[in-house]
């Protein structure tokens, strides 16, 4: 259970290792940021500076996306012009496969920032007639790190380049080009196939880089995650996990969780929810900013409603925010909430609201978090809004759907972000559903919608169970939706209550009499 | 010494037209390591008897050209090419197996 080892992870690392200390760390290993996502976070800042870095992985893990990513951010980022050397595939090949990303290689090339080398040693077909070595790599490498000015290589991969060599040669190839990359003072990453541990095969081991990374790919319950782990990296301290990384169009980006562990803001500000109503309930102010808020409701309860009013508060206030729709096409929520009188196609349009929509079967709950994740940064939003949350359940054990939404909504508390999320609940199940219980206990605020009946008449009501920090009401409140909006209405006006009891006490006092009589006749036929 | 060309090592009879067919070969080498000074004399030693007066070898020092290493596509060193006749050959190594380098060439 990879997810739960790293709970332990978070909490060794909160206890044990101060960021304090980390820091000082720092100035003792020169590193060099590979500017991916979450990468440099489990490095503690990169890759070892001026070394070699053994990328290991299987077929289609994402080697080679990955080495160019560190390549293309070294010369967005950082500065730093690059090598590519490919032993795999053709230079247009290349080109093409990573054209699909925003990369800019041509712009790149064209600036003289890159430079790519298809290099091929086809030993089938070259008769050895002696002993030679690989002196006209080195000459073409040295060529081409002179020709951009280049801190940063990539060889791409050492299998097809060391394809059909003698080990013996092999192995002292190997640990020169290792020392030549240091001698050079680049930082580089070599590539390698892991299935057939061509390292270990041809004892490579020993002499391998600083800095191990490997990439996987695996499949489960028919969802494939990809996962990074660093094996090893000398002098340094890392994230031993597993930790689940996407690529998507804009690229690599791995989720990183030790970072989150650290320094959440507690805000005392509060942010409306748009409905004045259960600002009221809330100790008259509404949620803290920052917070997280959970909806759990029955179907047809209002959560949607809900949400998305608070969205259009959110919005009207000129504040960016994020709803992530599992359920309903963003479409169909926008139309929807027209009829309720929230116009959020205005909002889309200018870009205050942004939709993100994903079918939860698409891939686990994890990448789930990751896509959103991403969204986020380039978003920066003041609220994330997921509905509903019960829809990503599905995907795997619930331990695992816990922790790593515990982990997602301490991400979101480090950037100050409010988070509401709905949970849809099954009928009678309210009091003990598993799912529920899951988050309701690590929200701020837990608000409840369920129908009730009230005189015959089904009707919705809201109550809050819990808002932590805060005076709030313990009424359970009736929850009207017309097309002006959402108010919130006590349940039972003085006047209906005593109505109401009237009723009541007619009704039991019919039933009374009623039993009365029944006695009374059983007793007169007797 | 593996630049000592052995004497039993005898040229087969080819037809005539093949026979008077020129040769094309290029040497790749890197300065003075040792493999690369061996490879030259091999060459030149296995050029002068079995090619006598129908051979030119062009031989290259990649540290001096490193753009050409690139043209030929060249990794292992040093790398002998038969350009001429065809199929282009290369054999890699310092040419101290003359057997094989023969038959690369074609002329066993």
């Amino acid at each position: 259970m990879p997810d739960s080892i790293d709970i332990n992870y978070q909490f060794i690392i909160m206890k044990h290792v101060s960021p304090e200390k980390l820091k000082t760390n720092n100035y003792k290993f020169p590193k060099s940021k590979t500017g991916i996502p979450g990468l440099d976070d489990m490095t503690n800042g990169g890759i070892p500076k001026n070394r070699p870095t053994l990328l290991l992985g299987n077929t289609g893990s994402g080697k080679t996306i990955m080495a160019m990513e560190f390549l293309i951010n070294g010369i967005v980022l950082f500065d730093e012009p690059g090598v590519f050397l490919a032993f795999e595939e053709q230079t247009d090949e290349l080109m093409q496969n990573v054209e699909s990303f925003e990369y800019n290689l041509a712009e790149h090339l064209a600036n003289n920032k890159i430079y790519i080398e298809h290099l091929q040693i086809n030993l089938d077909v070259i008769k050895e007639t002696g002993k030679y070595d690989l002196e006209g790599l080195f000459v073409r490498l040295d060529q081409a790190i002179k020709k951009v000015n280049a801190k940063r290589v990539v060889l791409d991969s050492l299998d097809s380049l060391f394809y059909g060599l003698d080990s013996k040669i092999l192995r002292s190839e190997f640990k020169r080009l290792l020392a030549w990359l240091k001698e050079k003072k680049v930082t580089a990453i070599v590539t390698a196939e892991l299935g057939d541990n061509f390292l270990t095969r041809h004892g490579l081991m020993e002499y391998v880089a600083d800095c191990v990374i490997t990439l996987d790919n695996r499949i489960t319950n028919q969802i494939t995650t990809r996962r990074l782990r660093i094996v090893k990296y000398r002098g340094s301290y890392h994230g031993n996990n597993e930790y689940p990384f996407l690529i998507d169009e804009k690229g690599i980006a791995v989720f990183p969780i030790i970072s989150e562990a650290y320094q959440q803001k507690s805000s005392t500000e509060r942010i409306t929810s748009g409905i004045k109503d259960l600002d009221e309930m809330l100790g008259k102010k509404g949620f803290y900013e920052g917070s997280s808020i959970l909806i759990s409701g029955t179907a047809g309860t209002g959560k949607t409603s809900i949400a998305s009013s608070f969205a259009f508060s959110v919005c009207n206030a000129k504040k960016s925010c994020l709803f992530c729709a599992f359920e309903e096409a963003p479409n169909q929520i926008i139309r929807n909430m027209q009829s309720i009188g929230f116009h959020l196609e205005p909002m889309v349009k200018s870009g205050v609201l942004t939709f993100y929509y994903a079918r939860p079967t698409l891939q686990n709950l994890e990448l789930h978090f990751l896509a959103i994740k991403k969204v986020i940064a380039e978003l920066k939003p003041t609220v994330v809004i997921l509905d509903p949350i019960t829809n990503l359940m599905t995907e795997g054990p619930n331990s695992d759907i816990r922790s790593m939404l515990t982990r997602f909504v301490d991400f979101l508390k480090t950037q100050h972000i409010t988070v509401m999320f709905t949970a849809a609940i099954t009928v009678g199940s309210i009091e003990r559903n598993p799912s529920d219980e899951g988050i309701s206990s690590m929200v701020d605020t837990w608000m409840m919608v369920q129908d009730i009946e009230v005189d015959s008449e089904r009707t919705r009501s809201l109550c809050v169970m819990k808002s932590r920090g805060m005076a709030h009401s313990n009424e359970v409140r009736k929850f009207m939706i017309s097309s002006k909006g959402i108010t919130l209405m006590p349940i039972i006006s003085e006047k209906n209550k005593s109505k109401a009891d009237a009723k009541r006490s007619e009704k039991e006092h019919l039933n009374l009499s009623t039993s009365k009589e029944s006695i009374g006749t059983k007793d007169s036929s007797r | 010494m593996p630049n000592k060309i052995p004497e039993e090592v005898k040229v087969t009879k080819k037809p005539k037209g093949i026979e008077e067919e020129m040769y094309v070969l290029k040497l790749f080498v890197t300065g003075i390591l040792p493999n690369s000074i061996h490879a030259i004399k091999n060459a030149n030693a296995i050029c002068e008897q079995y090619l006598e007066g129908r051979y030119e070898l062009e031989i290259i020092d990649i540290y001096q050209q490193p753009s050409l290493a690139i043209t030929e596509d060249i990794i292992a060193v040093p790398v002998l090419i038969k350009k001429f006749p065809l199929p282009e050959e290369r054999m890699i190594g310092d040419l101290s197996d003359i057997e094989k380098v023969l038959k690369g060439l074609d002329l066993v």
